[in-house]
């Protein structure tokens, strides 16, 4: 009994321990931190710095070129920017509709659960393989050929699980007694998830696209298997207009263009003989950072304002 | 909200269904193959839409030798680069296919063996001490340069070189140790030169190889190594002019762009040819690559008048042979 009664200099001590752990996981923990921040700071001005000379209109307003101080990346963020719309038109719809229905239709059987883990493991396919089924598919099988619509379909079947367990998980977040009371007033299911549960789950669903989005942007593998381009000194036809070859586009030609995105573009730059291409690279691989960041930004916004508007 | 997410999805409908119903695409030549060639069809496409004010489209892309002609047997693509001659392979292909074509050399490239700019002690090399060092048999076993030769020092040597897939890979081996893709395995491979150039300015032992573009843009932090000539016994140095006269052999080689009969038929590809065929000496020069002879261009032009259909080389490289050589020879399909 005597043994288990501390005086208050021992409590003291314990507990100067236990703190004394606190600070030093603290410091840990800071540390870890500073790595993480420090590699992207030293990521981004080591680009800003070398590429700096670049940051010009014209480097955003010329096509590629083989004198490196004329080159830009007009076709390269043309290129990404349609690929990216394709990618999101595809894998929205088709992701946030399967997600709707596994978590409010599908029956919890077997059958889901096989579902569920394919789902998940799909999201862990390298990006190479999406590539080569889509070289198959999209380019060979569909016709498609090496255009806009197959590298946008084929980044949207890689961003489709993200979209998916995204939708899922917000899904999820939603009290069961909003599904309950709107079925309690005599809601169809389809009624419930138009009115309720998709407009509740939208913040999250959000954030899934665009961070599958960001993600897809930076991909190079499968898009070189389909065959982007890396010299390209024209852009997709804009809609109803007549190019400078004299034909009039039509409204969906663009989607048919051959095209180049900017991880290509970067790439190309990297490993040219002369050196100062690396200034090039360097800006290119800012601006593609800038796109991914703001892309990013865009998403936290919506979730906020979205947010701020649900009122349960 | 829920009201934009309906328009996306009406709009993915739709645009899945339109795509359908093409209307008239504007005429696209499409380039594909070699990473060694792809610098000067660059700068002839980039010239040529200048020249045309945009009128023409013309696309490069990159995806090998083998890859370009495996495009380009599937009737894909209306040029090929190639950094060596088509094989047996790929010639089956074609001819299974149906597709016809025009062999065209187009310029030199000097594979240019590359040291250390502060080594004293290497002037130059033969052949035979090139086999020395890279054949398999070395694995292992040759690590210090007086090993190769014992007026050279005690010091490691350090070895960087292009990697397995590559077809400078492929000449190198051929030329110096004498069969394609024979080579030891313990050395540096990279298939990005810029990686090579970084490693032997680094190292005051190191020896490596790769295309002269590289050595050329990157003088200051490279000496290249005189080869010895094994006709003549003399040592020649890598250059513009020992590779046009001839004298820097067996390391130096033709690069080519093969031709598809069935697009000379299209007056743009026609004409696209012989764009490049009249600005391939002065662009060639400006990417770091070393021109043909005049008259080697004149012959493709010829050949493409001619109709030339094939290839001269009968489906395997050759080392060391000269470009009049080859403008004169049949060209078989």
């Amino acid at each position: 009994m005597q043994a288990n009664i501390l005086t208050t200099e021992q409590i003291r001590a314990l507990i100067a321990k236990g703190k004394l752990k606190d600070a030093v996981f603290k410091a840990v923990g800071i540390f870890c931190l500073a790595i993480a921040l420090l590699v992207i700071v030293l990521l981004v001005s080591d680009m800003v710095m070398k590429g700096s000379e670049r940051f010009t209109v014209d480097f955003f307003m010329n096509f590629a070129s083989r004198r490196a101080t004329q080159a830009g990346i007009l076709s390269a963020w043309v290129g990404s920017l349609l690929v990216m719309l394709v990618t999101a038109l595809a894998a929205v719809p088709l992701g946030v509709a399967a997600g709707v229905y596994l978590e409010e239709y599908a029956k919890r059987n077997w059958i889901t659960e096989l579902i569920e883990i394919n789902i998940t493991n799909l999201a862990a396919v390298p990006s190479i393989v999406y590539g080569l089924l889509a070289l198959g598919i999209f380019v060979y099988q569909f016709g498609f050929g090496q255009s806009i619509l197959s590298a946008g379909l084929t980044l949207a079947l890689l961003i489709l699980p993200i979209i998916i367990v995204s939708t899922r998980e917000a899904i999820r977040a939603i009290p069961a007694m909003i599904r309950e009371g709107s079925m309690a007033v005599g809601a169809t299911r389809w009624q419930t998830c138009r009115y309720h549960i998709i407009p509740y789950a939208m913040p999250g669903i959000l954030t899934g696209v665009i961070i599958g989005l960001a993600r897809a942007i930076g991909e190079t593998a499968p898009i070189i298997t389909i065959g982007a381009l890396t010299f390209i000194a024209f852009l997709p036809p804009v809609p109803y207009t007549t190019g400078t070859d004299g034909v009039t586009a039509g409204m969906f030609d663009w989607v048919m263009s051959p095209f180049t995105v900017m991880p290509i573009q970067i790439f190309n730059w990297t490993s040219r003989p002369d050196p100062a291409f690396e200034v090039n690279a360097a800006a290119a691989g800012f601006v593609l950072m800038a796109m991914v960041l703001s892309m990013n930004a865009v998403a936290i916004y919506l979730r906020y304002k979205m947010r701020k508007n649900i009122k349960w | 909200m829920f009201k934009f997410s309906k328009l996306v999805s009406a709009l993915a409908v739709a645009g899945v269904a339109l795509i359908g119903a093409q209307s008239a695409q504007a005429q696209v030549i499409k380039i594909d193959g070699s990473s060694t060639v792809y610098p000067i069809t660059e700068a002839v496409a980039e010239e040529f839409q200048k020249a045309k004010k945009n009128a023409i489209k013309v696309t490069v892309g990159i995806s090998g030798t083998g890859g370009g002609f495996k495009k380009f047997c599937r009737d894909e693509t209306d040029f090929s680069n190639a950094s060596r001659p088509i094989t047996k392979a790929e010639m089956d292909l074609c001819k299974a296919a149906g597709v016809e074509y025009i062999e065209m050399p187009v310029a030199f490239d000097a594979l240019t063996v590359v040291i250390n700019p502060k080594n004293a002690f290497l002037k130059q090399a033969t052949v035979a001490e090139m086999k020395v060092l890279w054949e398999p048999a070395a694995q292992g076993k040759i690590t210090k340069w007086n090993q190769v030769n014992p007026a050279w020092p005690d010091a490691p040597v350090k070895l960087f070189g292009a990697g397995a897939d590559s077809g400078t890979f492929e000449y190198f081996t051929e030329a110096m140790v004498g069969k394609a893709k024979s080579s030891r395995g313990d050395y540096t491979a990279s298939e990005d030169d810029n990686v090579l150039v970084q490693g032997v300015s680094r190292d005051v032992n190191a020896i490596g190889y790769f295309g002269y573009a590289y050595y050329a843009e990157n003088t200051s932090k490279l000496k290249a190594l005189a080869i010895v000539n094994p006709k003549t016994g003399k040592a020649v140095e890598p250059s513009a002019a020992n590779v046009e006269n001839g004298t820097y052999a067996p390391l130096s080689r033709p690069i080519f762009v093969y031709v598809k009969a069935k697009s000379l038929q299209k007056p743009e590809v026609k004409e696209f040819v012989e764009f490049y065929m009249k600005n391939a000496a002065a662009l060639t020069k400006e990417v770091k690559y070393v021109p043909l002879p005049a008259s080697a261009y004149v012959g493709n032009l010829e050949h493409v008048k001619k109709n030339k259909l094939g290839t001269v080389f009968g489906g395997h490289n050759e080392i060391g042979i000269t470009i009049e050589e080859l403008m004169k020879r049949e060209a078989k399909m």
